[in-house]
């Protein structure tokens, strides 16, 4: 079960270790980079970023319309649509198409939303293997691990740990931290399993309701083998990746691989819309799409959260997140870490499951700031903070008033008396500015990294007062 | 707000009066700076008001989740500046809040919504205040300082002020600005997030410190007196010999050929 209710310990853990600091550092900071040099011309990037905001709003505001249009199109085109409400409901439904095809194995794209319903673990529960062929998630796979970014699974991994993980896990290769012969290494495992697995999976960047036409973005060539070599492919995505129109798709695909990889375009751009047909030589036989809620028809419902949906996964926030940057991926303890993780993770688990999260911010908006769709993430955050306070609470999001600790609310139900009564104020400050000699040494958390905090021998109120 | 710079401010023309809100920071921590600021404005030829009743903008309950509590402080500033004077506040944060998050707080409560509008449409940061609204001249008496510039986060992204610390700066003659790595990154304060998550907000600190004293200034210089208790309280455990001012005392103190 994904938590975050060891954030505090894994972070600690993260910030403690010089190696994986120093690691994440200089990724974001090469990400960074290669993002900012796409968009050189900030008024060309806020048309751009206006454009991607109003087609995620639009296709948000009839959201309903388009999936029932989206699985018209779809169905018209030989593609078989499933809805799961649940994790499980996803799980099972894919369990039993492979089942049905006779599979044992299948062979995956990236898809963050598997790994959101915990696919992998239902299909071994089912005896059916599951296979990582984005070269960073079967990194993570044969790892034992779970991904640390939703763009680059294996951020977190060293050159060097990669090839003694090689080395041990895969049969007959011998150490090299050759990035190259690394890579060859695992194609080579992979294209053999291409073709000897009955199911492909893989995940979805954009589907259009208009055409019923899934579109997929990859550098690797994985995406295109796993959804057209097997009989049967399976995608798998969330219910707000839905627009109307093909014409959507090109302004939010420039944005995402700008600033996801700082590529202006990926090496593969799979438009999938439909089985092999009649008199066609390849393909799969079959195509079905599994459309996930997973909590997020609540945060569609709620006007304040709605803005949550607009994201398209490009994981920018993350790169541009001074906490992100610090405790990587891991620490976060859910499918999606960072800054999107925060405001998007409590609709999918409740707050009682990702409180710590909505704390970690110092709300410094370097995410806000890059979003190519202007998600407001931290205002969503500030909105979140209420509910897990249990002061705005919505029947929405479940396990409103998780992270009220008595100590908080009872520090700010006294700095709201004290400072919202000036009278009383004044003595507070008075008292504290006299007795400033009784400041302690030790200020809670405060001093564990800063020295103490001592106040002035007399305020600026009264100083102001003098100069009358 | 919160997804990038704000749309160009148009700017009043130089009024005779202000009030200055002096923040609960400055007020407790660092009257020197709220002092500075008022003469500063008292040098362009305007009356200074500071309403002695005032407290705190609310922020530290609003970004807690704390909106009722928060109410409760904003609006017992909401009377305190009755004439159509602008509010001039040292300090990029609580203006912010001040400005662009008070309508958010009070947007269900229409007793109070209306005066924190109003109020708020009159707030300025101060550097933004005399650059953009004094056009402000310095005359630099100091000697010749090497300075590097913190600007908080809520200046940089909210309030789109970053750049008018950094031209009060460039005014000084005997002033060279050193630039530091990663100047847009966060310092770590973030109001309770500095004590909610100490572990990362220490690591942001200081990764912020090493980047501030890795540029060999001798005085660092923010609008922002949230985060120079957060670097200042770093540098000071760290044994540093860098320590922040508030840019109205450095100002000041350059005009008087003190700092």
């Amino acid at each position: 079960m994904q938590s975050a209710l060891n954030f505090h310990r894994d972070a600690r853990a993260v910030v403690g270790n010089p190696v994986l600091r120093a690691g994440f550092r200089g990724a974001m900071d090469f990400l960074m980079a290669k993002r900012a040099a796409q968009f050189p011309d900030e008024g060309a990037f806020a048309e751009l970023r206006a454009a991607g905001e109003a087609i995620r709003r639009y296709s948000l505001a009839r959201l309903p319309d388009l999936l029932e249009q989206l699985e018209r199109n779809l169905t018209a085109n030989g593609i078989r649509v499933h809805w799961a409400e649940t994790p499980e409901e996803a799980c099972a439904l894919i369990i039993e198409i492979t089942a049905k095809a006779g599979g044992k194995l299948v062979v995956k794209g990236k898809s963050m939303v598997s790994e959101e319903v915990e696919l992998n673990h239902a299909l071994a529960g089912a005896g059916i293997d599951a296979l990582e062929s984005d070269m960073g998630e079967y990194i993570v796979q044969l790892a034992g691990e779970r991904p640390s970014h939703i763009i680059m699974p294996a951020i977190h991994k060293t050159k060097e740990e990669i090839a003694r993980l090689f080395a041990e896990k895969v049969p007959g290769v011998d150490y090299t931290d050759s990035v190259d012969a690394l890579i060859q290494i695992g194609r080579r495992v992979l294209r053999d399993k291409f073709r000897e697995t009955k199911v492909g999976l893989s995940g979805v960047n954009v589907a259009v309701a208009e055409t019923g036409t899934l579109c997929l973005v990859e550098n690797e060539g994985n995406g295109r083998m796993c959804t057209t070599v097997p009989e049967v492919h399976v995608a798998i995505t969330g219910i707000e990746k839905v627009v109307e129109k093909l014409a959507h798709v090109p302004p939010l695909m420039t944005l995402l691989t700008r600033s996801a990889t700082g590529q202006a375009v990926t090496t593969y751009f799979n438009w999938i819309s439909g089985p092999r047909r009649p008199g066609e030589l390849d393909g799969p036989r079959e195509v079905h799409l599994v459309l996930v809620d997973n909590g997020r028809s609540g945060a569609y419902a709620d006007p304040r959260f709605r803005a949550t949906l607009q994201c398209i996964r490009c994981g920018a926030c993350m790169n541009h997140c001074p906490v992100y940057t610090r405790i990587g991926g891991h620490a976060y303890g859910t499918t999606y870490p960072g800054p999107i993780g925060k405001i998007i993770s409590p609709h999918l688990l409740g707050l009682e499951a990702t409180a710590p999260l909505v704390t970690a911010s110092s709300l410094c908006g370097a995410c806000g700031e890059v979003c190519p769709v202007k998600i407001p993430i931290p205002d969503l955050l500030i909105r979140l903070r209420q509910q897990s306070q249990g002061n705005a609470a919505s029947p929405l999001i479940p396990g409103a008033g998780a992270g009220r600790k008595r100590l908080m609310a009872t520090a700010m139900g006294l700095w709201s008396r004290l400072y919202g009564d000036p009278g009383l104020y004044r003595l507070f400050a008075w008292v504290a500015t006299r007795f400033r000699f009784l400041a302690p040494s030790r200020q809670g958390a405060w001093t564990d990294s800063r020295a103490p905090l001592k106040p002035a021998a007399r305020t600026l109120g009264e100083r102001m007062a003098d100069r009358r | 707000m919160s997804t990038g710079m704000p749309p160009p401010r148009s700017y009043p023309a130089k009024p005779a009066d202000v009030y200055l809100f002096g923040t609960c920071v400055l007020d407790l921590f660092d009257p020197e700076a709220g002092v500075s600021a008022a003469a500063l404005l008292e040098r362009e030829g305007i009356r200074v008001h500071y309403p002695p009743e005032q407290t705190c903008c609310g922020q530290p309950g609003y970004t807690s989740g704390f909106p009722e509590e928060a109410r409760r402080v904003a609006a017992a500033q909401l009377s305190l500046f009755p004439e159509p004077w602008p509010v001039v506040v040292p300090s990029g944060s609580c203006a912010g809040m001040m400005r662009l998050n008070w309508p958010a707080l009070f947007a269900d409560d229409p007793q109070h919504l209306p005066a924190a509008r109003a109020v708020g449409e009159r707030v300025f940061e101060l550097t933004e205040f005399l650059v953009h609204v004094c056009g402000t001249r310095l005359d630099d008496r100091g000697g010749s300082r090497k300075v590097v510039l913190h600007t908080s986060c809520t200046a940089r992204r909210e309030m789109g002020t970053h750049l008018t610390g950094r031209a009060l700066l460039a005014q000084c003659a005997g002033v060279e600005t050193a630039q530091q790595a990663r100047e847009a990154e966060c310092c770590g304060f973030g109001g309770t997030f500095s004590v909610r998550q100490p572990d990362i907000s220490a690591a942001m600190a200081a990764d912020k410190a090493e980047a501030l004293e890795a540029t060999g200034a001798e005085v660092l210089v923010s609008a922002d007196a949230g985060c120079l208790l957060n670097i200042n309280g770093t540098l000071e455990k760290r044994g540093s010999r860098l320590r922040g001012q508030h840019i109205a005392t450095f100002l000041l103190g350059r005009l008087e050929g003190r700092s």
